[in-house]
């Protein structure tokens, strides 16, 4: 076993990200450094309507107040706030009306990433806002939608077409003060994107973001919102990669989501961040806040996550459960190999009447990384009848990883049940033996056996998805022999 | 096809195999028997490659190539096959993944082209009618909630679809009703060919009723220690293991 283990975590180890390349787009910067005047100057590049400035700026005033969270189980290096760039758009050389007038750099990288925006098109009915670096650069299908009231734009775009949903939504979910990272997204995010489904659409697509970040020393502060109105549907998709390189990139997103009355959101994330290399070093600071408000009666948030990259992830997918009768629910699959330290899981706080959430969480643990899982299920006095159940499992490879899990439950209703479960296993020497015995290799083994452990999961992605995303858990634990 | 010269084996400096040797060639079966405990499912993993156990002393040749110097999975995929004692679950793997992935490694180490899915499809339906699988078992986890019968024949099907030179069936037959037991032998029969050879481990002569064995030997405390034609194995029911211990005294004496 000894032997084996070793080996393993040799190949785990010396597994390389298969992602790393970046693109020579011209980029555009404002300086470095965060204060006042580069939160104006963010603003004015983007021609916003007043409310948003001064959102910006109360934001700014409020991180100034705040401190760097420091509870998660997590190792994280003092961030310069001095030494990044809060702004960049690539250089907009005209309006763009079809593909061909894409940079073809920009098509190629979506090439390596096996999403060209050409197969998306033609062939799976994907409509993709493809989001490089901070601003839009083309947004494909929102004719069609358009044509049932869907709106699905850059986040810019949005502030400047529809303004009223903007300052009717933004911040309804998560406040600017919320934590460090929110308060900062919210003084400075560049982009993203915003979707609102009308009442009584079911969103014929799955709608698609791929986020990339492509110049050094710039932070991403994308923000998303998606509004579902009465007894509408849609399911959203985000996945994304980043190019290799050397120093730490910081990340904050935020995502938010509203349903109204009978309305429903399935929200999947494939994320694979450039995880730093063998020794720990460079690596995706990814801190997300991602909430979903389940705000009518009978509505639905689905949040499914697949988390494979990044040197630090720190991301608690949330829902509130404030409609009666609404459901919310919670798929994670997070791999962590080499130095990677992940702190994830989520929170469901149940206010409405018979509610009822769910939380399945799968972590694996390779090579010296460390995996967490952290969840709250807090049932409001309010919540009469509600319901939660989660399983949180984890996987260990070799025995120099750590898996660990901090559930944290507060029930204040007598009448609402709440179940937790947790296992922590390892990939056995004779589940090993057996795979090899019928002819397949131990990485291939290890790729099959990870992808059963995290099958729950995976079922709930969409189909295309599910199989990117079986490949890139096979990839970040894969080795580089033979 | 097999030889087998003067093997030892041990474990944690335990002596399991001591001096055994064994020779099986193409288009044969042999019956191995025993008593608990003897050595009989360590010998089945030594030569498909379990690494727990230590090979001290003897050499392993398959088709003239040294197998203790093969990995695992090069040896399966040279064509041994080892049926499980006890199946190993690997829950969320189907078993239509789990072959279809065995095979297309298998076929890429042979320098055969894939099989498309519906090929796989096709021969997969074939096998399983071959060795009479339901196949609602390969829409399902590999051996995951299998009862012990369902475990053993998925053994078969296994074989069957992995077509391999050569196999070790170990206590296939243990734990079988009738009809199960009608169902493997008659796989293992279907299966046998003038290009391959099996070996089945058994306590039980009943088996041997179904598979007509070309030799059967006897296995006791780490060697083979007598081996004769299918009625050794009535002569053993009969008369037991006693009868063999006090034959082996006599000799040692
Ligand atoms: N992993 C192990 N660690 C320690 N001892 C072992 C191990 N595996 C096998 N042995 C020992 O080796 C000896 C032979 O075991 P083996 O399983 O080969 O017997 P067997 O002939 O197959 O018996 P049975 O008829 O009961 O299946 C036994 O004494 C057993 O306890
Ligand atoms: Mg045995």
């Amino acid at each position: 076993m000894a032997k084996d283990e070793d080996k393993i975590i040799g190949d785990l180890t010396s597994s390389d990200y298969k992602y790393g390349f970046t693109t020579d787009i011209e980029m555009e910067f404002i300086p470095k450094g965060l204060n006042e005047d580069i939160v104006r100057l963010i603003s004015q590049k983007k021609n916003e309507p007043e409310f948003l400035l001064e959102y910006r700026l109360k934001a700014y005033k409020k991180w100034l107040t705040m401190e760097m969270p420091d509870w998660g189980h997590l190792n994280i290096p003092e961030i310069d706030f001095n030494e990044i760039i809060f702004y960049a758009a690539p250089k907009k050389k005209k309006e763009l009306e079809s593909l061909d007038e894409v940079d073809p750099e920009l098509l190629d990288t979506f090439n390596k990433l096996g999403i060209s925006l050409e197969e998306q098109k033609a062939l799976s009915g994907v409509a993709v806002d493809a989001v490089i670096d901070s601003v839009s650069v083309k947004t494909t299908f929102s004719d069609t939608l358009a044509k049932q009231g869907i709106i699905f734009m850059s986040f810019s775009e949005a502030v400047q077409e529809h303004p009223e949903l903007i300052k009717k939504y933004l911040g309804s979910v998560v406040p600017i003060g919320d934590n460090y990272f929110t308060a900062l997204n919210s003084a400075v995010f560049s982009d993203g994107s915003f979707c609102y489904i009308p009442k009584g659409v079911r969103c014929p697509v799955e709608l698609s973001t791929y986020f990339r970040i492509n110049a050094a020393n710039t932070g991403q502060f994308e923000r998303t919102l998606i509004v579902a109105d009465e007894g509408s549907y849609v399911s959203y998709l985000e996945g994304c990669t980043a190019p290799q390189r050397d120093e730490n990139q910081l990340h904050a997103a935020i995502v938010e989501i509203i349903t109204h009355k009978d309305a429903e959101v399935k929200y999947s994330t494939v994320q694979n961040w450039y995880p730093g290399n063998k020794e720990g070093k460079g690596g995706i600071f990814n801190f997300v806040t991602k909430r979903g408000l389940c705000e009518g009666d009978n509505s639905k948030i689905s949040w499914t996550q697949v988390e494979t990259g990044s040197a630090i992830t720190w991301k608690y997918p949330s829902c509130i459960l404030k409609g009666n009768h609404s459901v919310a629910e919670f798929y994670s699959v997070a791999v962590t190999n080499n130095f990677q330290q992940a702190d994830t899981g989520s929170k469901m706080i149940h206010l409405g009447k018979n509610t009822k959430s769910t939380i399945i969480s799968k972590g694996i643990s390779a090579g010296k990384s460390h995996n967490s899982y952290r969840g709250l299920v807090k049932i409001n006095s309010s919540a009469e009848n509600s319901r939660n159940f989660s399983q949180c499992d984890s996987l260990l490879m070799g025995d120099r990883c750590g898996a660990h899990t901090f559930p944290y439950i507060e029930t204040n209703n007598p009448s609402s049940i709440v179940e937790h479960e947790a296992t922590t296993s390892k990939i056995s020497e004779e589940q090993l033996f057996y795979c090899q015995q019928r002819g397949i290799s131990n990485e291939k083994a290890i790729g099959l056996i990870v992808n059963g452990y995290a099958k729950e999961v995976l079922n709930q992605l969409p189909m295309e998805f599910a199989a990117e995303a079986q490949k890139l858990l096979s990839i970040s634990l894969e080795g580089s022999v033979g | 096809m097999l030889s087998i010269k003067n093997l030892h084996v041990s474990i944690n400096g335990k002596e399991i195999i001591k001096a055994l040797d064994l020779e099986v060639n193409a288009g044969e079966v042999h019956a191995i028997m025993g008593p608990n405990g003897t050595g009989k499912s360590t010998l089945a993993a030594v030569i498909a490659g379990r690494e727990i156990f230590e090979v001290t002393e003897g050499e392993i040749l398959f088709e003239g190539k040294n197998l203790l110097e093969m990995p695992i999975e090069d040896r399966a995929r040279a064509g041994v096959f080892l049926g499980f004692q006890y199946p190993i679950e690997i829950p969320g793997v189907s078993m239509t993944n789990f072959m279809r992935t065995a095979i297309d490694e298998i076929r890429e180490y042979r320098g055969e082209k894939p099989m498309t899915a519906g090929e796989f499809l096709k021969y997969m339906k074939e096998k399983q009618k071959l060795v009479e699988l339901q196949s609602k078992l390969s829409g399902r986890s590999v051996n995951e909630g299998f009862s012990g019968g369902e475990k053993k024949k998925n053994e078969i099907f296994q074989m069957a679809m992995l077509e391999p030179k050569l196999s070790f069936l170990d206590e296939t037959d243990s734990g079988l009703d009738i009809d199960a037991l009608r169902v493997v032998a008659n796989g293992v029969n279907k299966l046998k060919s003038p290009d391959n050879a099996t070996v089945v481990i058994t306590h039980y002569q009943r088996l041997l009723d179904y598979i007509v064995p070309d030799f059967v030997h006897i296995m006791y405390n780490g060697r083979i220690v007598k081996t004769g034609d299918k009625d050794l194995a009535l002569v053993l029911e009969e008369k037991g293991y006693d009868w063999i211990k006090k034959e082996l005294g006599e000799e040692l004496n």
